[in-house]
C-alpha cells in the first residue's frame, strides 16, 4: 500500500540499481500520522469534557468540511466545479425528513437514504450537465438545484414552500441516545447532541479516508492525469467521463449524507434553507479555496480559518460574507494553492500524502549519463 | 385570446432576459470567460439608476446616460485590473473570482441599501399600454423589447462591421496571432468588458423601472442569462434574443397554469433544449 515497486527496464538504467521505488510517504507525513491518529482520538473523546454548545460548533465545523471535501474532489480533482451541491443537500434532507416525519423510519436509516436519494439524484443530474463544459457545467448544476427546490417546495405533505419540523422525539429515538444518557449520567437532550457529533466525525473522517483511498489508488492516479493532461490521459486509455462520473456519483452521496445528518440536528426542514446556494456552496467553496484546492488538508484548514471568521464577524451581518469573499478572490488571485499551499511549498510537509515521490535507483549524482544526468 | 396574451406578454418579457443575456453572450465570446457576478452587476447598476434617480432627482433615461459611462469603465477597470490575471487554460481561477465577486457585490449592496424592495419610478409610463388590435400590451414591456432587439442590432453591428469588431473577433480565435498584429488583448478584453457593462446598464434600466428589485436577486438573474445563452447557441446574439424569448414564454406560461410553476417552467424549457439540442438552437462558435 505505501511502496509501489516499478522495476525499471535494464536497458535504461545502470547496472548498479535496478529498480526505483515510487514512494508517496516522506518522514513528515509518518509523524503526521502519529498526530492524525492523537487527533482522532481526542475527537472521539471530546463529548466526555466538551460542553454542549463546543458540541454543537464541532458538529458544525465536522459537516462542513466533509461538504468541503467533496467539493475539493469534484472540483479541485476531478475538473468538475460545481455550484450546485444544494442539490444533495437540500434532497438528502428531505428524503431523510420524509422517511422520519412520514415514513416513521429509524433516523440512522433515514440518513442513509438521504446519501442514496442524493446518489441516485446525481444520475439524471450528470445526464444534463455533462453535455456542458467548465463555466457551464457550474451554471448547468445550479440550475438543476433551483428545479429540485423549486419541485420539492410543492411537496405539501413537507410543508411546501414554508417546510416543515421534525416530529418532537426524533433525536431520543437515535440509536445509542439512551445507552449513552445511562452511561454518562447525562440527560437526553445532551446524549443526542454527542451522538449527533459522533455521526458527523464518523462521516468527516469516512469523507477524508475514501478522498485519501481514491486518490493514491490506480483511478486516482487517472484522475490527477486527466486534471493535468486530458489528452496525454486519454491516449494512455484513461477514460476522463467515466472516472468523472464516478466521482460525482461519490460526491453526491456523501454530500447528501451531510445534508441528512445537519438536517437532522436541526430538526426543522424549509426548501430555501435546505438548497442555499450561499450555505452549502458559497461557504464550501471559500472554505476550499482559501484552504487550498486539490489537497486533503486545504480544506481541514480552510474550514478552521472560516470558523474562526464566523465568529470574529458574527454581529456584522453581511460584511461577514463580504470580507470572506474578498478573501477568497485575493487567495486565488495572488496564491491560488492556499494557505496549505503557501504552507507545504515552504516546508514540504504533507499530512495525507498523495504525490508519488520517486525515490533510490539511480539518482546519485556520480553516476554520468545516467538517465537523469 | 387569453393564451395569445400570455404568449405575447412572454415575448415581451423575453426581451428582458435577453438585455440580461446579452452581455454575457459578448463576453463568452469573446474571451470564454463566463461572469458569474454577471447578475450582481446588473443589480449593482439597478442600484446606482436608483441612486442617481432618487439623489439628483434625474428622468431615469438621463440618469441610464450618466450611468453607462460609470458602468462602462467599472467594466473596463474589473477585466483590466483583475479578470484579466485569471484568464488562462484553467477554468477554476475565473470561475472562483468572479464568484467571489458576486458574493462581494451583493453583500455590499445588502449593506449599503438593506434587504428592501426598490423600483426606480418612471412616473405616467409605469401604467401606460397600448392596444395593439386585440391585445393590449404595456408601453415599458414593448419598449424593453424594442431596446433588446436594438441592442442586438447594435452588437452585431459593432462585431462584424467595424475595426473594434475585428479585433474582437481576432483575439477570440486566435489571441498569439491577434498580438503579432499588434492587437493588444488585455485591452480589448477590457474594452468587451466595457461593452458588456453598457448593455447590462440598458437591462438595469428595465429591471429597475419594471418591478422590484433587492441586492440578493441576482443570482437569479444570471441563470435566466445564462439558460438564454445556451439555448440560443453560444456566439450567436440573435440566437440569444430567441433563448431569451423562450425563457420568457415558458415562464409565463407556466405562471398561467400556476403561479407557483413560473419559473420552474423556464428551467424545465431550458432542460429539454439541452436534452434535445445540446449545443442550443443556432450554435456559431465551437465551445
Amino acid at each position: 500500500m505505501t511502496h509501489e515497486t516499478l522495476s525499471s527496464s535494464s536497458s535504461q538504467a545502470p547496472a548498479a540499481a535496478s529498480a526505483w521505488t515510487v514512494t508517496t510517504r516522506n518522514r513528515a507525513s509518518s509523524v503526521a500520522a502519529l498526530l492524525i491518529v492523537a487527533v482522532l482520538l481526542a475527537g472521539i473523546a471530546a463529548p466526555l469534557f466538551a460542553s454542549r454548545s463546543v458540541l454543537q460548533d464541532l458538529f458544525f465545523i465536522l459537516t462542513m468540511l466533509t461538504l468541503a471535501q467533496c467539493w475539493n474532489l469534484l472540483a479541485g480533482y476531478a475538473g468538475l466545479v460545481s455550484v450546485g451541491q444544494q442539490a444533495f443537500v437540500g434532497f438528502g434532507a428531505y428524503v431523510m425528513a420524509a422517511s422520519v416525519a412520514l415514513g416513521g423510519f429509524d433516523p440512522v436509516v433515514a440518513i442513509l437514504f438521504g446519501g442514496l436519494a442524493a446518489m441516485l439524484l446525481s444520475v439524471p443530474t450528470a445526464l444534463f450537465v455533462f453535455r456542458l463544459h467548465g463555466a457551464y457545467f457550474a451554471i448547468g448544476t445550479w440550475v438543476i438545484a433551483e428545479v429540485v427546490r423549486l419541485l420539492l417546495a410543492q411537496w405539501k405533505a413537507l410543508g411546501g414552500g414554508t417546510g416543515t419540523s421534525l416530529p418532537t422525539g426524533v433525536a431520543r429515538e437515535l440509536p445509542g441516545v439512551r445507552l449513552v444518557a445511562d452511561w454518562f449520567g447525562v440527560r437526553p437532550a445532551q446524549a443526542a447532541d454527542m451522538v449527533y457529533y459522533w455521526l458527523a466525525l464518523l462521516l468527516a473522517c469516512a469523507a477524508i479516508g475514501f478522498a485519501y483511498r481514491l486518490l493514491r489508488s490506480k483511478q486516482g492516479l487517472g484522475l490527477a492525469a486527466v486534471r493535468d493532461n486530458g489528452q496525454a490521459a486519454r491516449a494512455v486509455g484513461i477514460d476522463p467521463n467515466r472516472i468523472r462520473f464516478a466521482v460525482y456519483l461519490a460526491a453526491a452521496f456523501v454530500t447528501g449524507l451531510a445534508g441528512a445528518l445537519i438536517y437532522l440536528q436541526k430538526a426543522r426542514i424549509s426548501p430555501d434553507a435546505a438548497f442555499s446556494v450561499t450555505d452549502w456552496t458559497a461557504y464550501v467553496i471559500f472554505i476550499v479555496v482559501i484552504g487550498g484546492i486539490g489537497t486533503i488538508e486545504g480544506p481541514i484548514i480552510g474550514v478552521v480559518v472560516f470558523f474562526i471568521l464566523r465568529n470574529l464577524f458574527a454581529d456584522y451581518g453581511s460584511w461577514y460574507l463580504l470580507v470572506l469573499g474578498l478573501l477568497g478572490i485575493a487567495i486565488m488571485l495572488f496564491a491560488p494553492r492556499g494557505l496549505w499551499g503557501l504552507f507545504t511549498e515552504r516546508t514540504g510537509i504533507q499530512l495525507f500524502p498523495v504525490r508519488r515521490i520517486l525515490a533510490g535507483g539511480p539518482l546519485t549524482k556520480t553516476i554520468k549519463g545516467g538517465p537523469h544526468g | 385570446m387569453n393564451w395569445l396574451d400570455t404568449i405575447v406578454q412572454g415575448i415581451l418579457l423575453g426581451g428582458l432576459y435577453a438585455l440580461f443575456a446579452a452581455g454575457l453572450s459578448l463576453v463568452f465570446g469573446i474571451m470564454r470567460l463566463v461572469n458569474l457576478a454577471h447578475g450582481d452587476l446588473i443589480v449593482l447598476a439597478a442600484f446606482l439608476l436608483l441612486v442617481l434617480v432618487s439623489a439628483l432627482g434625474l428622468n431615469p433615461f438621463v440618469a441610464a446616460l450618466v450611468a453607462l459611462p460609470v458602468m462602462y469603465a467599472i467594466g473596463w477597470g474589473l477585466q483590466f485590473l483583475v479578470l484579466n490575471r485569471t484568464i488562462g487554460d484553467d477554468i477554476l481561477p475565473p470561475l472562483l473570482v468572479t464568484f467571489g465577486l458576486s458574493v462581494v457585490i451583493q453583500n455590499a449592496l445588502l449593506q449599503g441599501f438593506s434587504a428592501d424592495s426598490r423600483r426606480v419610478p418612471v412616473g405616467a409610463l409605469e401604467s401606460a399600454s397600448l392596444q395593439i388590435g386585440p391585445i393590449s400590451v404595456g408601453t415599458m414591456p414593448l419598449f424593453t423589447f424594442l431596446s433588446a432587439v436594438g441592442v442586438i442590432v447594435g452588437l452585431n453591428l459593432i462585431f462584424y462591421r467595424t475595426g473594434l469588431g475585428r479585433a474582437f473577433r481576432a483575439t477570440s480565435d486566435d489571441r498569439a496571432t491577434a498580438g503579432l498584429m499588434g492587437i493588444r488583448a488585455d485591452r480589448i478584453f477590457a474594452t468587451a468588458t466595457g461593452l458588456a457593462m453598457v448593455v447590462v446598464t440598458i437591462a438595469a434600466l428595465f429591471l429597475g423601472t419594471r418591478a422590484n428589485f433587492d441586492p440578493t436577486m441576482g443570482p437569479a438573474r444570471l441563470i435566466y442569462a445564462f439558460e438564454a445563452v445556451i439555448i440560443g447557441g453560444l456566439g450567436s446574439f440573435w440566437g440569444t434574443l430567441a433563448g431569451g424569448v423562450i425563457i420568457g414564454v415558458a415562464q409565463t406560461l407556466g405562471a398561467a397554469i400556476n403561479p407557483e410553476w413560473q419559473i420552474l417552467a423556464g428551467h424545465l424549457a431550458f432542460l429539454l433544449v439541452l436534452l434535445v439540442r445540446p449545443r442550443g438552437l443556432f450554435p456559431r462558435a465551437l465551445d
